[in-house]
């Protein structure tokens, strides 16, 4: 049986964890898609390896997210969208999403952040037209969400690097597996 | 203290990166794929050292400019300073860490090497473990360079990792 503490609070969460210069951060990944945009010409291939990247990493953070956070079976995909804005944001980049923008079924709903870590003294030059900067967070969330069996995919529909007034991405429940959700047996 | 964001995050990107250039990219050419992670490294290093030096009078010689390196900036990078600088007077300096923290912290999950590596030769695969550790400190030696290079001093940074988790980082400088 899963503890029955109650989970943390994402301010809690956030101050648990191992913490590093978000300044490190934001330009190591910088750095990262510059050097990218160097290697793979085609910015489209970029977008791809930093999708890659980030559902490499979700695939990853899930784990930590689970084990520290106390959060337990979340009831729908409503819940577990909540619970990934107020609590998974806030426990890795320090920040929290607000959802919105349901549609009718409740399968599909929108990450706003307004404050983003990622792209702190990013200015993305003419020549980047096509490029997807945040293309890693969309990643971690569709790698993230897999790793407790719900299949997403995960676009971007504002992105304040091209002028938007916010960052927003909207997230597609396309296929749920319920029975293996969120915990496997360990036997 | 400035913002900040998880461990994970960072030890994430730094490890996608460094998967990315050995496994996907240049599999079989693992000198190409370290000059890239070296590349990165240096304009990391490069622009925190800009950031870092601002407000600072200009240093006067290499030694206050490498105790600059040790001290201020790699406080400002892992929260501690480099344990312990040597150097033979005659432009090489030896800066340990005695437990540098992408080596305690990077953990390397199997899983991810094999789903990066099917592509790649197999014979490459074999102590994949010590290799990526080898490329990954092509990383921060990067950064080194680039913060060096920023404070006008030219120079070659190598890592020795033979008495892991301490990491000693030799900085030769260029005449």
């Amino acid at each position: 049986m899963p503890p029955l503490t109650p989970p943390k609070s994402g301010d809690a969460l956030f101050s648990s964890v191992e913490r590093v210069n978000a300044e490190l951060f934001t330009l190591t990944y910088g750095a990262i898609v510059r050097q990218l945009l160097t290697d793979l010409e085609e910015v489209e291939e970029v977008n791809k390896q930093l999708d890659q990247m980030g559902y490499n990493i979700g695939t990853r953070l899930v784990d930590e997210f689970l084990a520290k956070s106390n959060v337990s079976r979340c009831v729908d995909f409503k819940e577990t969208a909540d619970t990934i804005a107020k609590l998974g944001f806030k426990m890795f980049l320090g920040v929290t999403a607000t959802v919105t923008n349901w549609d009718a079924e409740g399968t599909t709903c929108s990450f706003v952040l307004e404050d983003n870590p990622l792209v702190d003294f990013v200015e993305l030059p003419d020549t980047c037209q096509g490029l997807q900067y945040c293309n890693v967070l969309s990643g971690v969330i569709r790698g993230a969400l897999e790793m407790v069996s719900m299949k997403t995919e995960v676009t971007w529909v504002r992105d304040m690097l091209r002028g938007d007034d916010a960052y927003e991405m909207r997230v597609k429940l396309t296929k749920q597996v319920p029975e293996e959700y969120p915990y496997k047996d360990d036997d | 203290m400035g913002r900040e964001v998880a461990g994970s995050c960072l030890d994430g990107v730094v490890m996608e990166m460094v998967s990315a250039y050995c496994g996907r990219f240049y599999a079989a050419k693992p000198e190409l794929a370290a000059g890239r992670i070296e590349a990165i490294g240096f304009q990391v290093g490069h622009q925190l050292s800009e950031r870092y030096t601002m407000d600072r009078p200009r240093f006067t010689d290499h030694l206050e400019a490498i105790k600059f390196i040790c001290k201020d900036f790699w406080s400002e990078l892992f929260k501690k300073q480099i344990d312990n600088l040597k150097t033979n007077h005659r432009g090489t300096f030896v800066l340990q860490d005695n437990c540098f923290p992408w080596l305690t912290h990077v953990s390397l999950d199997p899983s991810m090497e094999s789903t990066d590596a099917t592509e790649s030769d197999p014979a490459l695969l074999g102590d994949t473990a010590a290799q990526t550790t080898s490329m990954l400190l092509y990383f921060p030696c990067g950064i080194i360079r680039g913060a060096l290079t920023n404070l006008g001093i030219p120079c070659a940074v190598s890592a020795d990792m033979s008495n892991l988790p301490a990491c000693s980082f030799v900085v030769r400088i260029k005449t």
